[in-house]
């Protein structure tokens, strides 16, 4: 062991002998921990069907053309200055943009508060300390199922959480009778967080009627909209059309705010780009709601990272990066929904007598595939596929050279 | 007018008010703002060239040069506790290849957001797991101290550090106020160059605050930001953290990598816990991850790419070391120079105190009216508190600043 001199004075005798003796091991995380383990098997067949990362049909992770041009022109350029609490204002007015709309009155108001985040994580974060700090005694009202780090995020910020339904196990589909009834319940003043398009784990959303029945009632009901939008673009591999349930929410004139994530649709995942807004009355309160949004930043990281702003600005605000971009999208769209119909199509060849519909009614990067925590056990130790313990399948990780065998595995642990 | 038919309800945040600038980085959003061509900011502190301009050190653009050379490289998510390679290395710069921290396996280190995000998550991992939640921290110290320790849910207190009267370190009131506080304490050391007075304790003076420290049974949590760039020598400016850990004593470590690599913007930092076993060691990793996960899931990766190149590559890491000392230099010849410029001038008092503390700052002594007379009527930008960032100065400009502290010393007006 040591064999390190005795210093002139050591810590006492007598005292405690550390001061993290009574330091619990944590969990693993549900997710991040489920690429541990399949990093950590030697299997040549194993398959990664757990974290949402694209891969393209060699299974490989991909940086975008778009992105790799926009490094190219950042490279070189740019100072490495602090950026503002806030972040990059470009990038702000860009994102927002991207989520409202172009020409969206509340922007050509002034009336929204934008800030960058750490990706959607930060996002989240930032409005859930932001809400304890100025509605303390609000609840937020969370779907079941969610990402499990929403309950995280607004647990550590202290907010009272209560839940909604959502996935109908039944069905595989929504519970809109559940969700509704649930809502009606929530007490005036109470935040709603909502899953913008895509949703996670499920991949289950609402029709743009069911979208528009929930804004009547959070407009009769006094509730808070706060929108989760970590796949706009990636869903249907159109930025409009993923976006269109914030877009129903305010034509009907709602004050929502929405976490916005670049992780997925621009492959910037570790980069960590994300932006929240925020909708308010005018011009004078987005400015206070910023400030004060900045103040919560600053103790925590001071300002966020400044690449990934200046690539997604790049190619954002370049006519010719951003069609790319458009394109390259809906290339990441169209392969995950051509693994869904690839995946439903080899099990219903495998003569499996389950209803597997939902694989390709459900859209996004998750199929919720209503396995069991035996059933994916199984999946694991047996066949070395790799997903979390809710049976939540990352299409993205399929291809055509896993679906088959894949499809194998469901069948075996299924039949 | 209403664009629906039911009234707009007003926003459920009306009650807001607009928060104050932040009393640093708000100095440069004013700067930034004036329109004066002889304006000079020495507010924030982020290293100048003599030209005044932003420096992108040669290390760090030739590490971004083979990153994106590289295409093999992704853009996948790091793990929650960030970059292996740059954690270690982080690790053994600030506490030497050959701590016993190291050696032992004594260390758990997870890439964070620059030197803030360090500090915070440090602070989270506190309150949730540490007995005292109670932090002291120097009087005066780094305005966001306070709210970072604060906002993470433990009390803050202050013991005494900085002397008004002799411009240096009180000594004696520190080690009073250390024994003071409540066994068990945390207490924020500024590992060099003191943020913003630029008084650092001499090496005998550490031996008797580690012995303060641990004869109280506190927990000591270093805020390295300027390592390297305090005296140009990377191991002198660690002295006082490896003093500490070659007791075999517990701390923690905030390392910043923003302005030794001049990597502000891209956030790059570490936080590191020495603990007595490396069985706790594990233990500790996997709480800070429930830490970090639920704030911003996993750290950025560019910055850290950078630094892990730089460190591990023998030539940049040697390069680095020349452009650091550069840096330093450069900023302690300022501080000749302005001491220079105010002696000629017959500036009343004693201006010794620039030339002797240490770092990217100088508390130079004048108060709030002093400061603002010198914003109005000279455009020098600076903090309220007295503090000048060093690094903003240049040949050009230190004729300038020499001028404004002289009137507003003798109260010449403009």
């Amino acid at each position: 062991m040591s064999t390190a001199a005795a210093p002139a004075s050591s810590v006492p005798a007598g005292a405690r002998s550390g001061w993290w003796e009574a330091v619990q091991p944590a969990a693993r995380d549900p997710i991040l921990g489920v690429t541990e383990a399949f990093l950590a098997d030697s299997d040549p067949k194993k398959v990664n069907v757990g974290v949402g990362a694209y891969r393209n049909d060699e299974g490989k992770p991909v940086v975008l053309e778009c992105v790799r041009k926009a490094e190219q022109i950042i490279a070189g350029k740019q100072n490495m200055e602090y950026l503002p609490m806030g972040g990059l204002v470009k990038f702000n007015d860009l994102s927002v943009k991207l989520a409202y709309g172009d020409t969206a009155p509340v922007l050509e108001e002034k009336r929204v508060a934008a800030v960058q985040t750490l990706s959607g994580t930060g996002a989240c974060r930032l409005f859930a300390d932001f809400q304890k700090r100025f509605k303390p005694d609000s609840r937020i009202y969370i779907p079941v199922p969610t990402w499990a780090n929403h309950h995280n995020i607004w647990r550590d910020a202290r907010v009272e959480a209560h839940t909604f339904r959502y996935y109908k196990p039944s069905t595989r589909g929504l519970d809109f009778e559940g969700l509704m009834e649930d809502l009606k319940k929530a007490p005036e003043g109470s935040f709603v967080l909502l899953h913008a398009c895509a949703h996670n784990p499920t991949g289950v959303d609402p029709t743009a009627d069911q979208w528009k029945e929930m804004s009547q009632l959070f407009k009769s009901n006094g509730l808070f909209p706060f929108f989760d939008m970590a796949y706009q673009g990636f869903a249907s591999g159109d930025t409009v059309r993923d976006a269109q349930a914030i877009r129903i929410f305010m034509e009907d004139g709602h004050q929502l705010a929405c976490a916005q994530s670049f992780a997925k649709n621009m492959g910037l995942y570790g980069q960590r780009v994300g932006c929240l807004s925020v909708v308010c009355d005018n011009s004078q309160q987005a400015v206070n709601v910023k400030s004060q949004l900045q103040q919560i930043a600053r103790p925590m990281y001071s300002n966020p990272p400044l690449h990934g702003a200046q690539i997604v600005t790049t190619v954002l605000s370049d006519p010719e990066l951003k069609e790319q971009w458009y394109k390259e999208v809906k290339v990441m769209a169209d392969r995950i929904i051509g693994m869904r119909e690839a995946l439903k199509s080899n099990l219903e060849k495998l003569g499996s007598s389950l209803p597997w519909k939902h694989i390709t009614e459900q859209i996004g990067m998750f199929c919720y595939s209503g396995l069991t925590e035996d059933q994916v056990d199984r999946l694991t130790k047996e066949f070395h596929i790799y997903m979390t313990r809710n049976g939540r399948i990352s299409m993205a990780g399929v291809t055509t050279g896993n679906v088959e065998y894949l499809a194998n595995a469901i069948h075996e642990v299924t039949k | 007018m209403e664009a629906t038919a039911s009234a707009a309800a007003a926003s459920v945040f009306d009650h807001l008010e607009q928060a104050p600038e932040d009393p640093i980085l708000g100095i440069t959003v004013a700067y930034n703002k004036d329109p004066h061509p002889g304006k000079v900011n020495l507010g924030v502190g982020a290293y100048r060239t003599e030209e005044g301009k932003p420096l992108i050190l040669n290390v760090v653009r030739r590490a971004e040069e083979r990153l994106l050379a590289d295409r093999s490289k992704n853009k996948e998510y790091l793990p929650i506790t960030g970059l292996a390679d740059f954690n270690k290395r982080s690790a053994m710069l600030i506490l030497g290849s050959d701590s016993p921290a190291v050696v032992e396996k004594r260390l758990v280190t997870a890439q964070c957001l620059s030197g803030t995000g360090s500090l915070r998550v440090g602070a989270e991992f506190l309150a949730r797991h540490y007995g005292v939640k109670l932090v002291f921290l120097p009087t005066p110290t780094w305005g966001n101290h306070f709210k970072v320790f604060m906002n993470a849910g433990l009390a803050v207190k202050t013991y005494r550090y900085y002397d008004n009267k002799t411009r240096g370190l009180d000594y004696e009131g520190m080690l009073e106020d250390i024994g003071a506080a409540p066994s068990g304490s945390v207490i924020l050391l500024h590992a060099c160059a003191h943020n913003p007075t630029g008084v650092d304790p001499t090496p005998q003076q550490w031996e008797g605050i580690r012995q303060a420290i641990r004869n109280r049974g506190h927990l000591p949590f270093f805020d390295s930001a300027y390592q390297g760039f305090a005296s140009g020598s990377l191991d002198k400016d660690a002295l006082a953290v490896r003093t500490f850990v070659a007791d075999g004593g517990e701390c923690f470590i905030a390392q910043s990598f923003a302005k030794n690599m001049g990597l502000y913007g891209e956030r790059v930092g570490a936080l590191s816990i020495v603990s007595k076993s490396s069985g706790v060691a594990t233990r500790v990793e996997s709480q800070l991850k429930l830490v970090i996960r639920p704030m911003y899931s996993n750290p950025p990766i560019h910055g850290a790419s950078i630094v892990a190149l730089v460190l591990g590559d023998g030539d940049l890491f040697s390069e680095w070391t020349v452009e650091l000392k550069g840096m330093a230099d450069r900023i302690i010849s300022m501080r000749h120079k302005l001491y220079d410029a105010l002696r000629a001038r017959g500036t009343p008092g004693d201006w010794t105190h620039i030339l002797k503390q240490i770092g990217m700052f100088s508390f130079t002594g004048l108060n709030k009216e002093q400061v603002q007379f010198m914003t109005r009527e000279y455009r020098i930008y600076m903090t309220l508190d007295g503090r000048i960032s060093m690094a903003g100065l240049s040949l050009k400009t230190v004729p300038l600043l020499a001028d404004a502290i002289h009137a507003a010393v003798t109260g010449a007006k403009a």
